[in-house]
């Protein structure tokens, strides 16, 4: 593996601990027939947790948001962008964006863009695992696993293991 | 000149023009490849856009006629939300005297972002992308969308899509291209394709009278007996008899030709049971290729179009994002 900077540097939390507050929190608050729609991959991993975890009947989505981002211009198009899957009707759907980590909000605003390239859903909330501060846009999510304060010159990445636990791991910024 | 020996690609190896896929490395090919699997579903969307080349100005500058690829190219554009211009250059300045390049000046000073060329004249989209960076013009990019008989690189392409989406791995695959190879610049794009991504087995089959000097050079086997050439291959690619440039005594009859290298049931039914038969159109029924195989099951002549689609739209993405 690359350098990989000290997880200590971020105080990061523990992905598991994380997801468990998350679902706690929206245990109360998510509609029993709610879509969620995770943002490739990290949020994709979330949403299928999520979907098992929380009661009620959740249809899992992905949404791959590389062609809504603000960077084509300067950066050009990501290499691997997936296909986009959302096998239910967007059109009048509750919908819970999930995501890994919340950071300028760019993101998030480049998925809510596409979603309504699908239909005009009834409602879209936002769930984050971690939530780092440092948006440059006026989007706050809903519901927060954890809440950490992390350093512009790094970047928080979610990894998955085979047997499907979550990690998170801090990287120097500017890879992705 | 920085770039004269492939200025199709920037200094870091970026993708800049699509002028031909003749020394184009592997990983830039699986790599448009990859990158078209995902605009290939916003087809079967609502809103058939998405919003990457929003604000960009798109120039089909097609010097031959073309339907079904001017088509495509336009919605492909369209779909990446980039304005499109169609020019209909046999009806405009070309024909009051008015050089290519001139031409281009012009276009690029109504702030053109993109050339989408075809051309009658091997070379012509080279010898655009040249002069754009010999004037100082890195930014506007320029895609080859067929040039005398040299090449077709996006037909190419979406021919290797479309393999890939049925038969997965070249490194394991028997490939036939049948017809008038001599002519055909879809011909040699794929074969220069199939050879970079490792495909071991490419044949074509054709009389010796449709095939260029020196053929095998290109990594291709040669048959004139079309049976024989078919035996258990996977793929069949079907090339357009163009009969509008055979000029001279080239072929006996259209009758003929098909009696000897006509795409029938029977003629396929040599190749693997699984074969696929594929045509890049427009198809000549009856010349070429039966109808009962054109419209059978096993032709994917219409998912190409459809593919041919998300592969320019990833051409196109991939060659106007990032910074000039």
């Amino acid at each position: 593996m690359t350098s990989r900077a000290d997880p200590s540097d971020a105080n990061l939390p523990d992905a598991e601990e994380a997801l468990a507050s998350l679902a706690q929190g929206m245990r109360a608050g998510v509609a029993h027939g709610a879509a969620f729609v995770g943002i490739y991959s990290g949020g994709a991993w979330i949403a299928e947790r999520l979907a098992k975890l929380l009661p009620g009947d959740h249809p899992v989505g992905y949404i791959d948001v590389s062609f809504y981002r603000d960077d084509f211009a300067s950066k050009g198009l990501k290499a691997g962008a997936r296909r986009s899957n959302l096998p239910f009707d967007v059109g009048g759907a509750s919908i819970v964006l999930i995501d890994d980590v919340l950071y300028t909000g760019r993101s998030t605003r480049a998925a809510i863009n596409e979603l309504f390239d699908y239909g005009r859903p009834a409602s879209i909330e936002l769930a984050v695992l971690i939530d780092r501060g440092g948006r440059e846009l006026p989007i706050e999510p809903t519901y927060v696993g954890a809440r950490v304060a992390c350093a512009r010159s790094l970047s928080i990445a979610l990894s998955r293991a085979g047997d499907g636990k979550l990690a998170l791991n801090v990287e120097p910024a500017g890879k992705a | 000149m920085n770039g004269a020996r492939n200025p199709q690609l920037g200094p870091d190896g970026r993708l800049l023009h699509l002028l031909t896929l003749e020394g184009l490395p592997a990983e830039t090919i699986v790599s448009i490849l990859d990158t078209a699997e995902p605009f290939a579903s916003i087809g079967e969307r609502d809103v058939k856009k998405v919003p990457l080349l929003r604000g960009k100005a798109v120039f089909n500058l097609f010097f031959e006629n073309s339907t079904r690829t001017r088509t495509t190219f336009e919605i492909a554009a369209k779909r990446l939300s980039a304005d499109v211009i169609n020019l209909n250059i046999g009806a405009s300045s070309t024909s009051k005297g008015e050089t290519l390049l001139d031409t281009i000046d012009n276009l690029v000073a109504m702030n053109a972002d993109m050339f989408v060329v075809r051309h009658a004249q091997s070379g012509a989209p080279h010898l655009i992308a040249s002069h754009l960076h010999a004037t100082g013009k890195p930014h506007v990019h320029v895609i080859n969308a067929g040039d005398g008989r040299h090449g077709h690189p996006t037909q190419g392409l979406l021919d290797l899509y479309t393999i890939r989406h049925y038969k997965r791995d070249f490194r394991a695959l028997s490939v036939a291209i049948v017809g008038d190879v001599l002519h055909s610049r879809v011909a040699r794009s794929l074969i220069h394709g199939l050879t970079t991504l490792g495909t071991p087995d490419v044949r074509v089959i054709a009389p010796k009278t449709l095939l260029p000097a020196r053929v095998e050079a290109m990594g291709v086997r040669v048959h004139h007996d079309m049976r024989a050439g078919l035996a258990g291959c996977d793929v069949v690619v079907m090339l357009r008899l163009q009969s509008e440039r055979m000029k001279g005594a080239l072929l006996p009859s259209s009758g003929e030709y098909f009696r000897h290298y006509g795409l029938t049931a029977d003629k396929l039914a040599l190749a693997k049971a699984d074969a696929i038969v594929m045509h890049p159109g427009p198809m000549n029924r009856g010349v070429e290729i039966d109808s009962a195989v054109a419209d059978g099951e096993r032709s994917v002549i219409l998912p190409q179009v459809t593919f041919g689609i998300a592969v320019r739209m990833a051409v196109m993405s991939m060659i106007a994002g990032g910074p000039p």
